[in-house]
């Protein structure tokens, strides 16, 4: 039995507004995994809940399986204070957390964990560099060098391609096909349809509600997309998720 | 003639020196606190807390006189009511911290104008504004040193957090690191007794002088939060020493030459500081600053 993310029945509201009606469904380990649906709904509110950030007002987030069960989240680069006085190589080593906590000490291997994560990620001649002297692209391969030192059993990205050049789309596309490799529980919030037909093999529709969760070919069907747009009317604005669809 | 100038000052006269003391306290306690004020985009909300310390200084004054440990309590009880009345506010009402500390902070400050004049003249509610570090006295020297070892104790286990907090809000929660409200609850009270320590030498409206403009100044030399820390409580030191030489020579108020001579130090950094200073900025330096 592989390990899993069970949903079941969450809801989500902000000042009672529910952003998350009776959401429902699985992100299993082995498969790269992607939330979909228009702006607006609920899509990174989702991925806060199952992440821990936020409490539900209602239903459960499980983990289920023999491995550990803990997370690592990638918010969206816009949530960074890019001029905060912080070197690449500190970010990556935020990582350690779980290991070191407030007080430990980062040990010699550690350290070269961090060194050869920066490696991974084509960054080992930018580690002493502040981040903000780095640009989209880098910034992003510096948190998904930061995610490879937390080594957790599930792995949530918010938006981790927005507004990244395609090179370093395809490099950290390969890094997340090796985490699926390696049976982890990839989730990640896309607003490009077509790459989750491409890349992703299992796919959560979301519109508030959970409209379709499976393989990406059932889910990302003409009805059940004509549904998301019935259950969403807020969604209507965002034209160039519809217009991929 | 230089030791006359730099020097004699604090040979000859133990008022100088407990300045000097209480000078060196408050930038070890300072520095990484400014710091942080700065990093977690609270630097106005540390200055709408310095004023709330004044009703509680006010009423410690009116019982105890112009002690520091009497004011200083009464200030750090005034100081951490509304912080928590303003933090469950804004919880219970949705309305924005800022906007319910704003509104706590005035209240606060016109209590405690309100009840120095009835209590005291107005000399005093000068030194209550004002504060005056020329008359420190043992006593209340201690308590500065007091808060600034507290501080910095505390600063050991919290720094980690506290940084990675401000950078990215929700990694600590991800990772089980605790969440957010309780390390801040935890910044919050080390500010107060900041901010308690800073008044006697600045006074309640320039508490905070010493903790940020040091703290931004260092930003624009720094490159990780350590040496922004380090350098910010170095900036406050030397902007104490500085100040106290030039209301000795002077002849002017203290609490103002310290606050302006940091000030000094913060135009400069602003203007040729590496990180993101004006002149650097004009030679294509991609680094940028808030």
């Amino acid at each position: 039995m592989t390990n899993a993310i069970e949903i079941s029945d969450l809801t989500v509201a902000y000042d009672r507004t529910p952003v998350l009606r009776g959401v429902s469904g699985r992100f299993p380990a082995g498969v790269l995994s992607a939330v979909v649906g228009p702006n607006g709904s609920g899509k990174t509110t989702l991925m806060k809940a199952v992440a821990g950030v936020l409490r539900p007002s209602a239903g459960r987030v499980r983990f289920t399986g023999p491995g550990r069960a803990d997370f690592a989240w990638l918010p969206q680069r816009a949530a960074f204070d890019r001029n905060f006085p912080i070197s690449v190589r500190d970010v990556v080593a935020m990582g350690l957390w779980s290991r070191i906590g407030a007080f430990g000490r980062i040990s010699g291997e550690m350290r070269e964990e961090v060194e050869a994560a920066l490696a991974k990620v084509g960054l080992a001649a930018f580690a002493d560099r502040r981040i903000g002297a780095l640009s989209g692209g880098q910034m992003q391969r510096a948190l998904f060098a930061r995610l490879i030192v937390q080594n957790t059993q599930a792995i949530l990205l918010d938006e981790p391609f927005a507004n990244i050049d395609a090179h370093t789309t395809a490099d950290l596309m390969t890094l997340m096909e090796r985490w699926r490799d390696e049976g982890r529980i990839v989730v990640a919030v896309l607003h490009d349809l077509d790459l989750a037909h491409r890349q992703f093999g299992w796919t959560m529709l979301l519109a508030h509600q959970s409209v379709a969760c499976g393989p990406t070919p059932e889910v990302l069907t003409s009805a059940n997309l004509a549904q998301a747009r019935d259950l969403c009317h807020a969604c209507a604005a965002d034209r160039d998720f519809w217009a991929a669809a | 003639m230089l030791y006359d100038i730099l020097i004699g000052p604090f040979a000859d006269y133990a008022f100088m020196r407990r300045a000097l003391w209480a000078c060196l306290a408050l930038a070890l306690g300072g520095g990484p606190i400014g710091v942080l004020l700065v990093l977690r985009r609270m630097s106005l909300m540390g200055d709408a807390l310095a004023h709330s310390v004044l009703p509680g200084a006010a009423i410690g004054f009116v019982i105890g006189g112009l002690s520091l440990p009497a004011m200083g309590i009464g200030g750090m009880v005034a100081g951490l009511t509304v912080a928590l009345l303003s933090g469950a506010v804004s919880r219970a009402t949705g309305l924005v911290e800022e906007a319910s500390l704003a509104g706590f902070f005035l209240i606060a400050l016109a209590l405690g104008v309100l009840v120095v004049s009835l209590g005291g003249s107005s000399v005093d509610l000068t030194n209550v504004l004002f504060g005056s570090v020329l008359a420190v006295d043992p006593l209340s020297l201690l308590l500065v040193a007091g808060i600034a070892g507290v501080t910095l104790l505390v600063l050991v286990p919290a720094w980690r957090p506290l940084v990675y907090e401000s950078f990215d809000p929700d990694f600590l929660h991800t990772v089980g690191g605790g969440g957010s409200a309780r390390w801040h609850m935890l910044f919050l009270i080390l500010v107060v007794l900041n901010l308690v320590a800073g008044f006697q030498a600045l006074g309640t409206l320039m508490a905070l002088g010493l903790m940020i403009l040091p703290a931004i100044a260092a930003r624009m030399w720094a490159r990780d939060v350590w040496r922004m820390a380090a350098l910010a409580s170095g900036i406050a030191f030397a902007s104490g020493v500085g100040g106290l030489l030039v209301s000795w020579h002077a002849g002017v108020p203290s609490g103002p030459a310290i606050v302006l001579v940091a000030g000094a130090v913060y135009a400069v950094s602003l203007a040729v500081g590496p990180q993101g200073g004006m002149l650097r900025r004009r030679q294509g330096n991609p680094s940028r600053h808030a």
